[in-house]
């Protein structure tokens, strides 16, 4: 490796993913190895219908910032491929990403994400602004366009703590990188549909911290009811979803003991109203 | 036809190493030193936002003294390197020797082979872990670089500078002895510095993954006291 010197006329700027594309150390995002296939959630063979994604990840709203919940499940085809994958990662200090799709193009993608936020910080010596981060990796979802035509699409869910506005705010994202702000709340995965309505119902504004993990951790209950590619909690294995708050206090994980106590709770409370939990 | 004057390659490298040391010696000092709970980096600097000490990787801190754009250009290339490296590799192959002899390499090509050496002196830091101690490697205008494990002075009348830092300096001193040492050590006996003049940041181990945290001026007065 020689340093990293560019002429003032040719210089990539903050761009992370604009240098290692012109050094060539790794794939960029135009990179054009596949992934082995270790996918979440059944896809499809390229030209036979839709791409179906795994997963459920979770956002929503509350009083002092964003909630971001997501399943732990990977699926490969009809088998599950791993129990305890993470899908909800701090972006940098106030905001989150939560992945949906393809596993080995997403994380990937996140950790080429988290890379750029810190990288842009250093050497512009000013952070991002949240609006900034989400057009960011908004770009790095239509980068990955090719790949999705061949099934292998990332859908992100982009949250974080707005320190300019005082709010949190939430980002949704489609394949081609189009990226729309939520003003409550939402899901995405193949469980997304369950969760988002589970939100739905539960939903107020300006919850409370606890209200607002509460009802994430019901709404992938939820989902995980409803969707093979969703898992649920695994009391016996001690696999529970990962649950993250980000507010003025930036990116903080929910603790899986708290995550565990709620389910017994959502579980206990149900089953003391007379209903199936 | 005329002949080309000839110059004795020791004289064109005196001449250089004289244009370089000039450059640098018009800047301010800069001092890093260890102390209980990291590295301790301050120099003098009115600026606010042209700064001298910056993040470079998780553990690793760079300072330069001298030309600003030629020390920035080196530090944003600094970046560059580690964030691929350890983008491609892994955030802990990522560390600072590897960094300081690019550098060195660098500067010492410069040094021999353009019209006009850069005009600064350099600093990478690294945060020790249970395996590797602090490190600093102090690398100057030609290429020359030295690591130490106590303290660098970096930029003009470096000599009478680190008299002083020696005279205060121990092992294991708190942040605010530091802090005092080294400003002491930059002030001199006739002046006084205040968080105003100065710029200061610190590599510590309680501060995450990232070890890099800068001292504001109201933070240095009241360390400073």
């Amino acid at each position: 490796m020689a340093l990293p010197l560019f002429s003032p006329s040719d210089d990539p700027g903050p761009n992370f993913a604009g240098l290692i594309r012109r050094m060539q150390v790794a794939d960029g995002p135009h990179g054009t190895a596949l992934p082995a296939v270790t996918a979440s959630g059944a896809f499809t063979v390229p030209g036979l219908g839709d791409v179906r994604h795994g997963t459920t990840v979770a956002a929503l709203r509350f009083a002092d910032g964003v909630v971001m919940a997501g399943d732990r499940r990977a699926t490969e085809g009809h088998s599950i491929a791993h129990r305890a994958m993470e899908k909800v990662f701090p972006a940098d200090r106030f905001s989150a990403v939560a992945i949906a799709g393809a596993a080995g193009p997403a994380v990937e993608m996140v950790r080429l994400f988290q890379t750029q936020l810190e990288h842009y910080e250093k050497v512009e010596g000013v952070v991002l602004s949240l609006e900034g981060k989400a057009n960011q990796l908004g770009q790095m979802v239509r980068d990955n366009l090719a790949m999705a035509m061949q099934g292998l699409a990332v859908v992100p869910l982009f949250a974080g703590y707005d320190l300019a506005r005082g709010t949190g705010r939430i980002f949704t994202y489609d394949v081609t990188g189009g990226h729309y702000e939520e003003t409550e709340h939402n899901a995405t995965g193949s469980g997304g549909r369950d969760a988002r309505t589970t939100i739905k119902l539960g939903y107020r504004v300006g919850l409370s911290r606890d209200s607002a993990v509460e009802l994430a951790i019901e709404a992938l209950y939820e989902a995980a009811d409803e969707d093979s590619a969703t898992g649920g909690p695994d009391v016996v294995r001690g696999i529970y979803p990962l649950v993250a708050t980000v507010t003025a206090d930036g990116f903080q994980a929910v603790a899986d003991t708290e995550v565990a106590e709620r389910f017994a709770t959502l579980i206990e409370r149900r089953q003391a109203e007379g209903r199936q939990p | 036809m005329t002949m080309p004057y000839y110059v004795a390659p020791e004289q064109v490298m005196k001449d250089r190493a004289e244009y370089a040391q000039k450059g640098i010696a018009r800047g301010r000092s800069l001092v890093a030193t260890t102390y209980d709970e990291g590295i301790l980096i301050v120099a003098e600097n009115p600026s606010r936002s042209l700064h001298k000490i910056s993040e470079i990787y998780d553990r690793i801190a760079f300072a330069g003294v001298g030309k600003y754009n030629e020390f920035d250009q080196l530090r944003v290339s600094g970046v560059r390197h580690a964030d691929t490296k350890g983008y491609a590799y892994s955030r802990e192959d990522v560390d600072a020797r590897s960094l300081a002899n690019l550098y060195a390499q660098y500067l010492g090509q410069v040094f021999t082979h353009e019209m006009k050496p850069l005009e600064v002196e350099i600093l990478v830091a690294e945060l020790g872990t249970g395996l590797r101690p602090n490190q600093l490697y102090h690398i100057a205008y030609e290429g020359t670089i030295t690591d130490e494990d106590r303290y660098a002075v970096l930029g003009g009348e470096t000599e009478t500078i680190a008299e002083r830092v020696e005279s205060s300096w121990r092992a294991e001193w708190s942040l605010s002895e530091a802090l005092a040492g080294t400003v002491g050590a930059l002030a001199g006996p006739e002046r006084t510095l205040t968080g105003r003049d100065l710029e200061a940041a610190m590599l510590t181990g309680g501060n995450g993954r990232r070890a890099f945290v800068r001292l504001v001026e109201d933070e240095l007065d009241a360390l400073l006291g």
